[in-house]
Formats: structure tokens, sequence, C-alpha cells
């Protein structure tokens, strides 16, 4: 080799029959995830239920949803056998989803009840009263 | 393990040696990931937030109830589970094909990203038939006191809360829904498709390369690899779809 830096030190050992297997074993989870996951939300159609249990059931298909993606990423991408440093360069940045979700949902139903209790006669008939509190902002 | 103890005892970043161990492509292909992931991730929030703003929101089991060849059958998310099942199923053949690349199985890496590629295109023509349903198929829809038949576009959404009048064929007609959800959809599962598309073209480059023997005179299949990065990634990218716009 000419070049004095060597890209990779170690390759990942090829692997036989396990490493199929292993492949398999993931195939069948997560159609098994997906099958769940129709069956909910099937249930939430074909049966009348309380809008709390309807949301419940919603985080629950979100939380399934998630560890399909750790599956596909973790062993079809083979991120979990990189190095740490590197897993966490890419990892590290999508945190920023945490914060990108919450507060952009809590914006979009703040919208909703904003809209929801705006009546254009009382900003008409009390224009003095709201002025300097939107001053203060 | 032999190779965990030689992880554990190099130095990365003494200098001389690449201290993420990977080839600088792959590298790459991880970061335009992630930053794809956050255009992804973009578009669904945004829908999110919208649809977080609206009193109303059609219920996905009864926009996506069709499937080919059946009429007017009702079957709810039958066909996207179809499509996500031909996603999965392909992403599966991908693995195989890296798999067979690692060992430097030349006909195994053919075999594989052929019907990688079949599950790719399989997946474009489902997605072309929904759309052409959804566009082409209308409802009655009650407009300005007058009943008019729409589909679903960009423009038009005639899955709203139903209307207290009954069509001359006896079925109840509803009201215009909110129209972000026509051209969120299209945004989105248009965009995803997009690369799809792009995913079965670098697909058919791998596999016409691999005929050609290019990676066993090169001595690796680390571009099989790369593609297969990206593959992977649509799939994970119609997870997301999925959830947001077929399950909740």
């Amino acid at each position: 080799m000419e070049h004095a830096i060597q890209e990779v030190t170690f390759h990942h050992e090829p692997g036989g029959k396990e490493v199929v297997k292993k492949i398999i074993r993931t195939t069948i989870i997560l159609s098994v995830i997906t099958i769940i996951e129709l069956g909910m939300g099937l249930g939430m159609y074909a049966i009348p239920m309380a809008a709390g249990l309807k949301l419940f059931l919603k985080g629950v298909i979100v939380i399934l949803s998630i560890a399909k993606a750790f599956y596909i990423v973790g062993v079809f991408m083979h991120l979990g056998e990189e190095l740490k440093n590197l897993i966490m360069t890419i990892v590290f940045p999508l945190m920023l989803f945490i914060w990108f979700i919450a507060a952009f949902l809590y914006e979009g139903n703040s919208w909703k009840n904003l809209r929801n209790t705006y009546s254009p006669k009382q900003s008409v008939t009390a224009p003095a009263a709201q002025q300097p509190a939107e001053e203060k902002h | 393990m032999a190779t965990a103890q030689a992880h554990a005892d190099t130095k990365w970043w003494s200098g001389g040696k690449s201290p993420f161990n990977v080839e600088y492509g792959k590298l790459m292909m991880w970061y335009f990931l992630m930053s794809d992931a956050f255009t992804f991730g973009a578009f669904l929030i945004s829908y999110g937030t919208i649809r977080f703003s609206q009193n109303y929101w059609p219920d996905p089991n009864e926009v996506f109830n069709a499937f080919p060849l059946a009429g007017h059958a009702n079957l709810p998310l039958a066909f996207v589970s179809l499509m996500t099942f031909i996603l999965i199923v392909s992403s599966v053949t991908m693995v195989l094909a890296v798999h067979a690349g690692h060992n430097m199985d030349k006909k195994g890496v053919i075999k594989w990203m052929i019907w990688t590629v079949i599950g790719g295109i399989a997946f474009l023509s489902c997605q072309a038939w929904e759309w052409a349903h959804l566009i082409t198929g209308e409802h009655a829809v009650l407009i300005n006191g007058e009943i008019e038949n729409i589909g679903t576009t960009v423009t038009k959404n005639p899955w709203g809360p139903a209307a207290n009048v009954a069509g001359h064929d006896g079925h109840h007609v509803g009201t215009p829904g909110p129209v972000a959800f026509g051209g969120y959809f299209f945004g989105i599962t248009g965009f995803h498709g997009f690369h799809v598309l792009s995913g079965v073209v670098i697909n058919i480059v791998m596999l016409i390369m691999a005929m050609n023997g290019t990676f066993e005179r090169k001595g690796q299949y680390w571009m099989i690899e790369k593609a297969g990065l990206y593959w992977h990634f649509v799939d994970l990218v119609w997870v997301f779809v999925f959830l947001c716009f077929y399950l909740i």
C-alpha cells in the first residue's frame, strides 16, 4: 500500500451461518411487531373505545415503531458492530428530535386552542385592555 | 473474541489510522443518512404540528381501505401492509447481499441484489397504484350547499366529517376535510418514493458492477455495503411514514 494511513485497521469477521440466523431472527421480530401494530391500528377502528385508551394504544404503537427502527439500524445496518465513538457521533445529534417533536406538537396544539377560543368580537370591543399586555413580550 | 481484545488495546486517536475504523465512503454515507433523517423528521414533525392544530383529521382506516381488484370491499390497511412487508423483505434480501459480499460470494451477491431490485420496483408499483386510486377515486362531498364529486389531491380533501345528507345512491355525503392532508400525504410519501426510486437505480448499478466482476477484482464488496446502508435507511423512513400516516 502506498498510503501511509490505513482507513480500516480491523475488518469485521465475515461470519457464516450464525449471521444468517441472526438476520432471519430479526426478520421475524420485525414482522411480528408490524402485525401487532396493524392489529392495534385495526382495533382502534373496529372496536369503539374511549379517547384515553385510543391515545394509549397510539403511544404503544409509537414505542413499537421505535423498537423496529432500533432493530433495522442495529442489525441490518450493523451500527451495533461499529466503534462506540462512531455510534455516538450519529446517535447523539439525533437527540435533538426529543426537543423538536415536543416543541412543535405543543405549538400545533396551542394553535388549535387559540383558534377555537378566538372570537373576533372580543378583540374589537376590548383592544385597549389587550394592548399593554402585548407590549410586555 | 480476538478482535474485541484488539479493539480495546488500540490507541485509536494516536494517529496513523482511521479513528473510527471505517472506510471514508461508509462514514460519509452514515453522516448523509443522519442529515436525511433530519429532513424526513422535519417533514413528519411539520405534518404532526398541522395535524395537532386541526379539530378534525381523517381516519386512515377509512381513507386507505382499497385493494387492487377488490372493488369496493372495505379492507382497511390491507394494501399498505402488503407494501410494508415488501419493503421489509427487500431490506432482508439486501442484508443477505451484504453478507454474501463479506464472504466474497459473487453469485450470492448477484442473486440477492436481483431480489432487492425486484422488491423496490414492486413497492414503487404499489405506491403508483395507491396514488392513482386516491387521486381518481371520487367521493360525494357537500360544498357550499351542493354535492360535488372530488378525489384526494393537494387542493381537495373529501375526507371531512359526515354531513347530515344522504346522496342519491344511499351513501352518506361528507364535507371537505383539511386540505393539508393531501399535501402532506403526497409530499412525504412522494419524497420517500423518490428515495426508493434512487435506491433502486443505485442497486441496479451495484448489480451490474457485481456481474462485471468489478468488486471481485477490487477484492472487496464495500460498495454493496454502502448501497445497503442507503436501502435500509429507506426502509427505516418507511417505518415512520407508515406510523404517522396509516397507523395513528
